[in-house]
């Protein structure tokens, strides 16, 4: 566990140019021993805004921490460190017949990333958040304490750190309810959408059929127009492997693309391309690969937004007012001709999220990105998130680089709860930027830290 | 079921290298100092699929534990290992090393003293057997003493001339030696320093002794340019390589 200086990006392409790195290894020592500032975990990087950063500050790097501590194949519980990788585990437990619950759409992130900000999949209105299946953690605080927790055990602390963004101390291992699977294929189907009440309409057929459900639409779309897109949608194969691993090469993007790439054209003609591609597709095998992960395919892809990078946006709306806030929503991104490629709409279910600052809860959610073109692409989302925020919906962290004090405030409504057991040693970017001005609440002692660990 | 001996198991080159030992089902017994990480990496190899897997708590440089824990390795594996793999090492502090002789001599001990005395018992073993691979992971630091750090230097010189005077005398009775040179590896030994492109991960190098085990391979470079820019350093007159900065 040594330190030094290095630059740390976060996916969206934002730099944390003056930040001390310190690489964990073991999940024995303490993270935070010797540190003067505060400090944040930092597991794959793939939050796309400045959530994972912590300028300023440190950053504790749990790559290192890739250990499993134990599996049981027959009941499918899982314990590894927090920096083990969701694609490392998938590798451990597919042969074995069992895989996460949950997924995200990328196995490129950290097991501690996937709690810490409580990610989604899929098949929300079946299984809830990440979160749900995660059985129990350890967590290390800068008061040198550690503790298990669960839904039993410091409930409250589990709770916040469930979503906490790593602001709650350092997750070293993390237990974990798997489910079982023949093999690794998916019996999917898309069907081309017309326009938004059709998605309506089809999400509610599908979402009670198929386990996965997601929907891409084409942001160029305008008037009658407004959604039309593709609904992918699937439930798990009982055909075993038929043959070992995906055959499917590594890509990688080399380097950053020229800004003017993406543009009207070439997305128009890449979502038509999609469009015509997808629009009429039988029922068929697919690798979960494919289906579950298509980006990881190809490294880097998010240097083809250029130097400047990509700004997220991801909200969930309640459903009463999903339908209007959605077409709103959708209606400027065409006007605006900044949409991109990644425009994904998804219902998300009614169960609980775990966390207290968690992002999922029953509405409907919608995720845009845009490449980066300065003020008027952050001037785009201030104003798409006012839409948003009054339809009363909520922004995720993960992807957020604009968010204002007052919209995480009204996404969060556990945000004062929350503050109670944050670490006084930990901050983020994010953290100071949505709390700005904000009276800082010092963590309140908590019941004094029992050995427990075992 | 390949049984391995890992001495210095908490290295992350040597664990890296036992997770490759356990995708295969090998056996494992693993020595370390440090009870918590041992049962850390001990458990990972187990759910990873190793056949069996055994933790030994020593301290290595403490020579009196090593008749016991090779007794132990061969009880708990069922006799003598098919690869012994060392891979304990200490990089020093140059700045303190320059003036501090004690410093100096406890890394001659962990680097040298140890390893020698406790490949010798090793030695011993498979020589009766008359089959096995010693692997020693050296450094391309041991080619040639820099003004750097010359200690670390002189404890791998050592060691690589020890390895290659063992695999000459055991050779002939079915014993292989494989000594591993790796340049700059990104572990916890070298996280102080700036990682240029020339550093490899200890995936990429455990990757390559597997490699050089198979097809028992007597030097190997890790990775392979190393051998090329040795060969120039190694070349350069010592007046000129003196008035180098390295």
């Amino acid at each position: 566990m040594e330190r030094g200086q290095r630059r740390l990006e976060s996916w969206g392409r934002q730099v944390a140019a003056e930040t001390e790195v310190r690489d964990l290894h073991w999940r024995e020592a303490d993270p935070f021993a010797g540190l003067t500032g505060s400090a944040l975990p930092y597991g794959l990087g793939r939050s796309y805004g400045d959530s994972c950063l912590n300028q300023g500050g440190a950053l504790l790097t749990t790559r290192g921490l890739d250990r499993f501590a134990s599996f049981d194949a027959e009941a499918g519980v899982l314990r590894c460190e927090a920096g083990v990788s969701l694609e490392e585990l998938i590798e451990l437990t597919l042969p074995r017949g069992w895989f996460p619950r949950v997924v995200p759409g990328t196995k490129l992130v950290t097991v501690g990333g996937a709690v810490a900000n409580d990610v989604h999949g899929k098949n929300h209105h079946r299984a809830g958040s990440f979160g749900c299946h995660v059985r129990a953690l350890e967590l290390v605080r800068s008061d040198g304490s550690r503790r298990v927790c669960s839904r039993e055990q410091h409930p409250e602390l589990f709770a916040a750190t469930v979503g906490g963004l790593g602001l709650t101390g350092v997750v070293t291992w993390v237990e974990l309810q798997l489910r079982q699977v023949e093999g690794p294929y998916l019996a999917a189907e898309t069907v081309a959408l017309r326009d938004l009440d059709h998605y309506f309409q089809l999400s509610v057929e599908s979402d009670a059929r198929f386990e996965y459900t997601v929907a891409w639409v084409d942001c160029f779309a305008r008037g009658r127009r407004v959604g039309r897109g593709i609904l992918h949608r699937a439930n798990h194969s009982d055909r075993p492997e038929v043959h070992p691993g995906p055959a499917r090469g590594r890509r990688s993007v080399p380097f950053d693309l020229p800004a003017a790439t993406l543009n009207r054209l070439t997305v128009s003609a890449f979502n038509l391309a999609y469009h015509r591609r997808h629009r009429r597709r039988a029922p068929r095998l697919e690798h979960l690969d494919r289906f579950f992960f298509p980006l990881d395919g190809v490294a880097h892809w998010n240097r083809i937004y250029g130097k400047r990078g990509l700004l997220q946006l991801q909200c969930v709306v309640p459903p009463e007012a999903a339908p209007e806030a959605v077409r709103e929503l959708l209606e400027r991104v065409a006007r605006s001709g900044q949409g991109s490629f990644l425009a994904v709409l998804k219902s998300f279910g009614d169960v609980p999220s775990p966390g207290l600052l968690s992002f999922p809860r029953k509405g409907v959610t919608l995720a845009l990105d845009f490449a980066h073109r300065g003020e008027r692409t952050v001037e785009l989302l201030r104003e798409l998130y006012a839409v948003a925020r009054q339809a009363g919906g909520a922004f995720y962290p993960a992807k957020d680089a604009v968010m204002s004090v007052e919209d995480f405030e009204a996404s969060f409504p556990h945000l004062a709860e929350f503050e109670r057991h944050l670490d006084p040693g930990c901050s983020s970017s994010f953290w100071r930027r949505v709390r700005a001005g904000r009276p800082w609440q010092p963590s309140l002692p908590l019941i004094p830290s029992p050995e427990n660990t075992p | 079921m390949k049984r391995v001996l890992v001495l210095g198991a908490t290295s992350a080159i040597a664990e890296a290298t036992a997770r490759l030992h356990a995708l295969r089902g090998g056996a494992l017994f693993l020595v370390a100092r440090n009870p918590a990480r041992l049962k850390a990496v001990a458990d990972d190899l187990a759910v990873r699929g190793a056949g069996r897997v055994e933790a030994f708590v020593a301290d290595l440089n403490d020579l009196s534990h090593h008749a016991e824990l090779l007794a132990a390795a061969e009880t708990a594996l069922g006799g003598p290992p098919d690869v012994a793999l060392l891979a304990y090492g200490s990089l020093g502090t140059a700045v303190v090393l320059d003036r501090d002789p004690d410093a100096a001599v406890d890394v001659l001990n962990t680097n040298l003293v140890s390893p020698v005395a406790l490949l010798t018992l090793v030695a011993a073993r498979l020589e009766k057997v008359g089959r096995g691979t010693i692997v020693g992971i050296s450094s391309v630091a041991g080619d040639r003493g820099r003004g750097g750090n010359a200690v670390y230097g002189a404890s791998k010189a050592g060691f690589t001339a020890f390895l290659s005077g063992l695999r000459a005398r055991l050779w002939r009775g079915g014993v292989h030696v494989l000594t591993v040179k790796p340049g700059q590896v990104d572990t916890p030994m070298t996280a102080h320093m700036t990682k240029s492109r020339l550093f490899a991960t200890p995936g990429l190098v455990a990757r390559g002794i597997l490699a050089a085990v198979d097809r028992q391979a007597d030097v190997v470079y890790l990775p392979w340019f190393w051998r090329p820019i040795l060969a120039a350093v190694r070349a350069l007159p010592e007046r000129i390589f003196k008035q180098l900065r390295i």
